[in-house]
């Protein structure tokens, strides 16, 4: 009987053992079917980022290695004449208005961005929270284009009879931009304040500092490298904006005059010109080169946006 | 009520593959393998059209300001001829001479000539002029003068005269409103009215009814337009004492005016080549070209080649 129970045992131990040998199988397939999986979309994602890269620098380099212009003159020169004779390839203004239109808007948002995410997390998270998040998500999800003609239609008006100007401005363009990376800047602004720990407001306010003080000196202090980044975020954002900016700066090429002046960006530039120019010409070449440009602008966004997180995590 | 909405969506999709399979089918059996029974009856359908059909599909790529045109004679040709396929796209003056000259595209929209343009092998293309399109200067109402000469034309262009009343006008200054230094509308413009002289720098924009809405709201604003975007918010001005209608512009009287090209790479075969041949029937040329604000080809008592050199016809 007993020897009878042992063979039973050891059948139903070896059906066991073989039951989760085979699962090991299936699992280990499994495991490497995924991986690869992961490891292709990772792949694609390099590859993708990687030849585009080199798409635009090959073609916006040949400005300067094929067309001869020195690299001096398209960054210093203010002359922009790409078919005149002789042609001038100067892209001054185009970069020293996409700077100022996204200082401009940077200027004008982030007061407003942060004091919303003070008001939405420590002042009356109830209604911040049911009522302004919302909202401000909500602007996120409308088209630039849909700006642009806003300000176009109700924004370039009001300036040129507040001022007696033409009314296409820096001011119009940092205005409207201002508005679209307001949410960013809002909603960024407002995860860094939540993740303040409450600790720390609580001892601030127990060694008899005011709601005020706590705010300003406790709250935002540690807060301050996740609101850089949402500025940051929002400027970049701005800076490779290009719709609604174009609708409303009046693209003039010469180097910016003042907040009434109409200016042109680097964005607005190239919209405007790509269908027109020939590829492989001079022209076509330099507004490549405009474009690689805007790249580099947004790989350094990249890098002050790491290393605040760097130091976020210090912290 | 999510299911109701994913019946509705399923539905949808098959009755659009069917519709799909539907014209692939006719199109098969009236280019490829017409059944014997059927024969006569599609050589009587057949004769009353132009030519017969290959189903090879054309594009015509580029100029925007010929879209409409094209888009609309493209819809009419299809009709007429079934199993043809033309897909008609933007995208500028610029994108159709390269991808006409590069092959991507069947046909390439311009409005200005392959010989205008930097970088393109103009020998390699054909050019099928379709329409002609005039151009004005455009003020808005409020200005009180009707009529420029050349002279101040080019004036208030090149910045010399900034005020209206320089001109005969209220005083009020001017504002320039202009298109980008690669626009076709700009080179026909700064050719024939301004004499080739460079414009100075102003409100750039690239799209006709921007131009056109920029032009009725800012007091002073002077600008260009084609002939077809005029309405009234916006006035036209005379040059030289010549008003911009097809009756001057036919013999040459008024000078800004420019064709609007629809180039192939070598001479245009099968469909491209019926399809060229029927934008210039008069059934065409009389009703769409003018319906949409273009001038008939074949009104055109002049011609004119790539370097602005006028002959009569």
């Amino acid at each position: 009987m007993s020897h009878r129970t042992e063979g039973v045992n050891t059948e139903r131990q070896s059906m066991i053992a073989q039951k989760m040998l085979t699962t090991n199988k299936r699992q280990k397939t499994e495991n490497i079917s995924g991986k690869t999986i992961a490891m292709i979309c990772a792949g694609l994602l390099v590859i993708v980022v990687l030849s585009i890269t080199y798409f635009i620098a090959s073609k916006g380099l040949s400005t300067f290695f094929v067309d001869g212009v020195s690299f001096k003159e398209f960054l210093t020169h203010d002359k922009w004449d790409p078919e005149g004779e002789p042609s001038a390839y100067g892209v001054l203004p185009f970069i020293l208005g996409s700077f100022f239109v996204t200082a401009l808007a940077a200027l004008i948002a982030a007061p407003l961005g942060i004091g919303a995410a003070i008001f939405m997390t420590e002042i009356f998270p109830g209604f911040g929270k049911k009522v302004l998040k919302p909202v401000i998500e909500l602007l996120v999800g409308i088209p630039s284009v849909v700006y642009g003609y806003v300000g176009l239609t109700l924004l370039v008006p009001f300036i040129r009879e507040q001022f007696d100007v033409l009314g296409f401005s820096l001011l119009a363009g940092g205005l409207v931009l201002a508005l679209m990376i307001l949410p960013t800047i809002t909603s960024v602004a407002a995860d860094a304040i939540e993740a303040v720990p409450q600790d720390l407001r609580n001892a601030s306010l127990a060694l008899g500092a005011t709601r005020w003080q706590t705010i300003w000196n406790v709250v935002l202090h540690s807060a301050l490298p996740g609101c850089l980044t949402a500025i940051v975020l929002g400027m970049s954002r701005a800076f490779g904006e290009a719709l609604a900016v174009q609708m409303v700066i009046g693209n003039t090429t010469k180097l910016p005059g003042g907040l009434l002046e109409p200016i042109s960006t680097l964005t607005s530039g190239i919209t405007l010109n790509m269908g027109n120019t020939i590829q492989g010409t001079p022209y076509n070449n330099a507004l490549w080169s405009m474009a690689l440009l805007l790249l580099a602008m947004s790989f350094i966004f990249i890098v002050i946006l790491r290393l605040l997180g760097r130091k976020r995590l210090a912290k | 009520m999510k299911k109701l909405s994913k019946m509705f969506i399923a539905l949808t999709c098959v009755g659009a593959l069917l519709a799909g399979c539907g014209s692939g089918n006719t199109a098969q059996t009236q280019t490829q393998t017409p059944a014997p029974a059927q024969q006569p009856a599609q050589e009587q359908s057949n004769s009353g059209s132009t030519t017969k059909t290959s189903g090879e599909p054309v594009t015509a790529v580029g100029s925007t300001a010929l879209q409409p045109l094209v888009e609309q004679a493209a819809k009419d040709f299809m009709a007429k001829n079934a199993g043809a396929q033309i897909q008609v796209q933007g995208g500028g003056s610029g994108t159709g001479l390269s991808q006409v000259a590069s092959g991507a595209a069947t046909i390439g929209n311009s409005d200005i000539f392959a010989e205008e343009k930097k970088g393109i092998p103009a020998n390699e293309l054909v050019d099928h002029k379709v329409a002609v399109v005039g151009m004005a200067a455009a003020v808005s109402p409020q200005v009180k003068v009707d009529n420029l000469s050349k002279q101040q034309l080019i004036d208030i262009f090149t910045g010399k005269i900034t005020n209206w009343k320089e001109v005969g006008g209220d005083d009020m200054k001017i504002t320039l409103v202009n298109r980008p230094k690669s626009s076709g509308t700009r080179a026909t413009f700064s050719k024939f009215a301004l004499d080739g002289k460079e414009e100075a720098e102003g409100i750039t924009e690239d799209s006709s009814g921007t131009v056109r809405k920029i032009i009725a709201e800012t007091p002073g604003a002077i600008g260009y337009l084609a002939l077809s975007y005029f309405n009234d918010s916006v006035k036209a001005l005379k040059l030289d004492g010549v008003e911009a209608n097809a009756e001057n512009i036919a013999t040459n009287k008024y000078p800004v005016w420019a064709y609007e090209h629809m180039y192939t790479k070598g001479e245009a075969t099968g469909d491209a080549k019926a399809f060229l041949d029927f934008i210039l029937t008069d059934e065409v040329q009389k009703k769409t070209v003018t319906e949409l604000g273009f001038l008939p080809i074949t009104d055109m008592k002049v011609e004119r080649d790539a370097e602005g050199k006028v002959t009569q016809k």
